[in-house]
């Protein structure tokens, strides 16, 4: 099977690193994909609550590498989904715990029998950032249409290239339309040109995606939500297949653009 | 907006704003070249430059274009006029 090994991670702390990694997980699970995903947070672990596992949690990547169990024993399998799994972080450790070389030896035993492992980074540049991406096959960097947050993900892009693992793709999370419309958010394209990336994926600012918090129950669950169906489309170029973006060279507006890429089924 | 935000230029949008900001911050990011870095490189080339030939050291222009991720520094050099006429 030969699984790739993806790192979401973005520099800036609360752009979305975990809620997208939850549900791109839960998206390429729900197209029949065997998916693992770890939480590299060490110390700040949430992709359980996320996902809605917290309850189950018995052993974790810390106890994987310091040998207190097998790594089958520390991965959570969802019950919705037979074909999506958890190794949830330590809460009461730190950084240093795992070192790179630990997740590369644990991504290796884990590839041979999933489709997808997907790392969820700590913020940061430090020992959690390079954790993440020693094993990746893939970066995707994840930021908002903000200053500060354009700002981080620039720095990770360097980083990731100079630690060759680039290029990085970019989903670009929180974007609210009518903003960007009346000139008040940074447009995609502006995004763009400034970064000088390939665009993964955009994800409207979506209310739902709070609510699904609330529950653990990821959107891309549910795929009438417009951020359900956004990550949906993105788990679906991760898998290689040409999903459409905004055509630029229709003049309807940039809002108009941006909604017709979100139908279902569609952009 | 206000008819006296239109008359003062104060209708600049805010990710105008933002968009400007970014490229100079990045510029920087990336090269670890502050704007005051960049004025002590203005004015060291300009006395190096100066040992060999006469310049225009107001019309000097130094910058960082980027293509993409990669940078390069430009420096546009003005030499001063000799009053040599050029041979037909």
């Amino acid at each position: 099977m030969a699984a790739k090994v993806i790192t979401i991670t973005s520099g800036k702390g609360g752009v979305g690193k975990t809620t997208a990694t939850a549900n791109l997980a839960v998206a390429l699970a729900s197209m029949g994909d065997k998916v693992v995903c770890i939480d590299a947070d060490i110390g700040l672990r949430n992709l359980d609550v996320v996902l809605g596992l917290e309850n189950r949690i018995v052993y974790d990547l810390v106890d994987i590498v310091e040998g207190r169990c097998r790594l089958r024993q520390a991965m959570i399998r969802d019950k919705r989904l037979s074909d999506l799994y958890l190794i949830p972080a330590a809460q009461t450790r730190d950084k240093t715990a795992v070192s790179p070389n630990d997740m590369v030896r644990l991504c290796n035993e884990l590839r041979p029998d999933y489709h997808f492992i997907l790392i969820d980074s700590p913020a940061g540049i430090e020992r959690g950032f390079r954790n993440s991406i020693a094993p990746s096959d893939s970066v995707v960097v994840i930021t908002n249409p903000e200053v500060s947050a354009v700002r981080d993900a620039d720095r990770i892009i360097g980083l990731v290239e100079a630690e060759e693992k680039g290029p990085a793709q970019l989903i670009i999370n929180r974007l609210k339309p009518e903003m960007v419309k009346r000139g008040d958010m940074l447009a995609i394209d502006d995004v763009l040109e400034l970064l000088a990336v390939d665009l993964l994926g955009i994800v409207p600012e979506d209310d739902q995606v709070l609510m699904a918090g609330n529950r653990g129950n990821p959107v891309a669950f549910d795929s009438k939500g417009l951020a359900g169906q956004a990550f949906r489309n993105i788990a679906r170029r991760l898998k290689g297949e040409q999903v459409p973006f905004i055509d630029l060279a229709k003049n309807d507006g940039l809002f108009g653009r941006i909604t017709r890429i979100f139908r279902p089924g569609g952009y | 907006m206000s008819f006296f935000d239109r008359v003062l230029g104060r209708n600049r949008k805010s990710a105008s704003d933002a968009k400007e900001r970014l490229k100079l911050v990045l510029i920087h990011d990336r090269t670890d070249l502050t704007p005051g870095k960049l004025d002590s490189l203005k004015d060291e080339l300009i006395a190096v430059i100066s040992r060999y030939v006469e310049i225009d050291p107001l019309g000097l222009n130094i910058q960082v274009e980027h293509n993409g991720r990669e940078q390069r520094l430009i420096a546009d050099i003005p030499l001063k006029q000799t009053g040599r006429k050029r041979p037909r």
